[in-house]
């Protein structure tokens, strides 16, 4: 089990488990708001991007090349950001705290 | 070649140039071929601009044929921001689940009466069908509705054989008055009604501003979705191992939507108004010209896409632009999206084999390019499983 906290833009922080899939869909799943998985999970619709708090970065780890090119030109584009439907929820991602971007 | 199959006639343009010309009544377009610079300028809006004189950033322009601007479609940041707010919540409405059950309904009733007929002309009698009904639910409107839409034809909504046919645009611009007028009279719980009432920065939306929007809802999502469904049919009746692959892994069908959206791409390109002097691919456009995003060109980008020209009906990474890109990347997408669930969902439920007998293919003609967009009939039977 993986334990993930969501920071909504209301600044509500809120804390959901799981254990397969991937985090867009985990995040779906609990109605995590500003998080809509619009195109499935295939990279397409940047409607589940997150920003990694600095601190969990290196277990999170940096997007692929195609996942970046499709942050590139996004409005709210961090150091620190990823599209949440292509980070799988495993053990690996425990106690990890993703800010929900605009 | 498959009857089915949709080639790409941007490819050797998009490999050495990056860049395709054609001219649009004597107003050209510079079409942008490559992913990553569709991407790029669609980003850009501060140069690449929406908001120009309403129907220039159609193309074919319809400048000359409509003065209404559409909303949002036509406005640039930061004002599209704000018409949309008021919007998404209403086009986010697909997701409920009352909505996907209706839908469902409409559409296994659709499947239902076809499979008795002994042939079907796919784009008439069922991608219309299916599309104007969908909408009915999207408006929130009455059922009944949909015959009004579906007496239109597929042609009201078009500027290209008819061109300058005003008689057409003004049969759907006088539906929308007469609508927009009995939900000021009889407020309810409709499309209309919900624009009557919202507020935009403090202020009510004017008539005109609640006719573009409306106008862009008709005009958006009509050929898109009918050449998405009637292309499906198509694809799976030279493909019934996808639909025999779908049937025992359902889990992939989320990814055999986005890649028959992306090997379609229903939207071939739409415009922008150059706002300063600039470069594309090393070709100077100048201010107060035209270029366009061509999403079906990005969307067979093989830098970003292996295998680009054939459907990979389980791809997992797929970011294609078939519903554009940034900015106003498509309201209506979570819509054409149910659609296309409930239709295959449908299909493995209750078809088996789907024949084709003849058809005629619709070709846009952009240039030196000629695109297969879909059909203008395509005759097919529809087989019980
Ligand atoms: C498979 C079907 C569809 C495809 C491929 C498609 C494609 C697109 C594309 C590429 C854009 C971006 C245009 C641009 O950047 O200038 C767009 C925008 C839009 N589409 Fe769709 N569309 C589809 C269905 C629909 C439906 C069903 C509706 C509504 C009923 C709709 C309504 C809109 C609206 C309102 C916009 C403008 C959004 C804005 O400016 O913010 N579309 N669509
Ligand atoms: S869900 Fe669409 S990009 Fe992640």
């Amino acid at each position: 089990m993986a334990k993930i906290t969501f920071i909504t833009s209301d600044e509500q922080s809120i804390t959901v488990e799981g254990n397969s899939g991937n985090v867009m869909e985990l995040a779906v799943k609990n109605k995590i708001k500003g998080i809509d998985g619009n195109c499935g999970g295939v990279c397409s619709c940047a409607t589940c991007h997150v920003h990694v708090l600095p601190e969990y970065w290196d277990k999170i780890g940096a997007p692929s090349e195609l996942e970046n090119d499709m942050l590139e030109f996004d409005e709210n584009i961090s150091d620190h950001s990823r599209l949440s439907c292509q980070i799988q929820v495993t053990d690996a991602i425990d106690g990890v705290v993703l800010k929900v971007a605009k | 070649m498959k009857k089915s199959a949709i080639s790409c006639p941007f490819e050797k343009s998009r490999l050495e140039k990056g860049y395709g010309e054609m001219n649009d009544q004597d107003d050209p377009v510079v079409m942008v071929l490559r992913h990553k610079d569709v991407r790029k300028c669609a980003h850009n809006w501060k140069t690449f601009q929406s908001g120009a004189k309403p129907g220039r950033i159609v193309i074919p322009s319809e400048v000359n044929i409509r003065d209404v601007r559409q909303i949002p479609f036509e406005v640039d940041p930061p004002m599209h921001g704000e018409y949309r707010i008021i919007l998404e919540k209403w086009f986010k409405r697909p997701l409920e689940e009352s909505y996907e059950n209706e839908l469902r309904k409409q559409i296994e009733a659709l499947v239902e009466v076809s499979m008795v007929k002994d042939s079907v002309e796919v784009i008439n009698e069922f991608a219309l069908v299916l599309q104007s009904r969908a909408l009915t639910l999207l408006f929130n409107v009455p059922f009944s509705e949909s015959e009004t839409w579906i007496s239109w034809g597929t042609h009201v909504f078009r500027s290209e054989e008819t061109a300058l046919d005003s008689y057409k645009a003004n049969v759907l611009y006088d539906y929308i008055d007469r609508q927009i007028e009995k939900s000021i009279a009889q407020p309810g719980e409709d499309f209309y009604s919900k624009l009557l009432a919202a507020e935009v920065n403090g202020k009510k939306l004017t008539k005109k501003e609640i006719k573009g929007v409306v106008i862009l809802t008709f005009a958006g999502g009509r050929d898109t979705v009918i050449n998405a469904i009637t292309n499906s049919i198509a694809y799976f009746a030279e493909h019934p191992e996808s639909i025999e692959r779908l049937r025992r892994e359902p889990e992939l069908i989320k990814f055999a939507i986005e890649e028959l959206i992306r090997y379609f791409s229903p939207l071939t390109h739409m415009g922008r108004v150059v706002t300063e002097d600039t470069q594309i691919c090393g070709r100077a456009i100048k201010a107060d010209t035209r270029i366009s995003l061509n999403w079906a060109s990005a969307n067979r980008d093989a830098s970003v896409f292996e295998n680009a020209d054939e459907v990979v009906i389980d791809r997992k990474i797929n970011p294609h632009v078939a519903f554009g890109f940034g900015t106003h990347n498509c309201l209506g997408a979570t819509h054409a999206r149910q659609i296309m669930k409930v239709l295959v969902q449908t299909l493995i439920d209750k078809v088996g084999a789907i024949d084709i007998f003849d058809y005629e293919e619709n070709i846009e003609n952009l240039g030196e390019f000629k695109r297969k967009v879909g059909y203008k009939n395509i005759n097919v039977k529809f087989h019980k499983k």
